[in-house]
């Protein structure tokens, strides 16, 4: 039954697709297509992501969520950010989580059609109800009165280094990554042998 | 494309995040969602800070935030490690250990 549902959900994917390229052509031209087009990747990579039953799928389809992010970080004019997007999500976290794949052992019973739709039925009626009470109330700024964007990668790096602007706490993230990663290091090493579960002999 | 156009995405995004991390019965699935989580904050902080100046604060604030995703996601990896180890299951289901 559930393998049944697998080509409506593409088909709906790429509906919502066609929908989005078609609203920002006709509401921003060039600028709405790339905006639609992104946002299909990031939000379709995701919906794969929930729906997918094997792990390696999933772990795959974040990719497209990821590289959409990157691909808004662009629209936005943060390309610096874009561009760290893609490095460290795609190139770092996304190779970690495949690491944590092969951990997981083939479940396909382990998702729950019902689950799934019926969270995401509710998550997103409630992201709909809580966007229509915003909506009419806030005045929402719009691209055309924004100046154009400009690049500062000197700037973030100048900014990084600033005693009046950022030096503390890009300081505090040299010291978390460093604890961070070494104490990944360090527990990921951990023997089996070291770890102790008082009902080891109980399961056996 | 105004502001509000980013703001929706960020929020279903985050819907979908949510969604992920309580339907899916697998740690590796619960990593995925706080990602896409954390992304859709991303998302909020550099569309604000462009419509409101395009000062730098809110990209400074992403960058940290991708910084320790990247801390977090490493860190989380060595524990699902361990968890596997011990209970041979990634199950957040199957982690009971504290519960009697």
């Amino acid at each position: 039954m559930e393998d049944k549902l697998q080509k409506p959900f593409y088909a709906a994917l790429g509906v919502i697709t066609l929908g989005l390229l078609g609203w920002g052509a006709a509401s921003a031209g060039a600028q709405g297509i790339a905006f639609g087009l992104f946002t299909a990747l990031t939000l379709g990579g995701s919906l794969i992501c929930v729906w997918e039953r094997s792990v390696v799928r999933s772990a795959f389809s974040l990719m497209g969520t990821f590289t959409g992010v990157a691909g808004l970080f662009l629209l936005l004019g943060a390309d610096f950010l874009a561009v760290a997007q893609i490095l460290i999500y795609v190139g770092g976290i996304l190779a970690l989580i495949l690491f944590g794949v092969m951990l997981s052992p083939p479940d396909l019973a382990e998702r729950k059609l019902s689950r799934v739709l019926g969270g995401l039925a509710l998550m997103l009626g409630a992201v709909a109800w809580v966007g229509s009470k915003v909506a009419g109330t806030v005045a929402w700024a719009t691209a055309d009165e924004l100046p154009e964007p400009t690049t500062k990668v000197d700037e973030i790096g100048v900014a990084f280094l600033d005693p009046e602007g950022y030096v503390v706490p890009f300081e505090l993230a040299a010291m978390i990554l460093t604890v961070a990663l070494v104490a990944a290091v360090y527990i990921a090493r951990r023997k089996a042998s070291d770890l102790t579960d008082p009902r080891a002999e109980e399961r056996a | 494309m105004g502001l509000g156009a980013y703001i929706a995405v960020s929020a279903v995004l985050f819907a979908i995040g949510v969604v992920c991390i309580v339907a899916r019965r697998n740690m590796i699935y619960v990593l995925m969602g706080i990602e896409m989580i954390l992304n859709a904050a991303n998302i909020n902080f550099v569309a604000f800070n462009r419509f409101n100046g395009d000062a730098m604060d809110g990209r400074m604030f992403a960058i940290f935030v991708i910084i320790l995703a990247a801390a977090e996601a490493a860190v989380a990896l060595g524990i699902v490690l361990n968890v596997y180890h011990l209970f041979e299951s990634i199950k957040p289901g199957d982690v009971d250990l504290m519960r009697d």
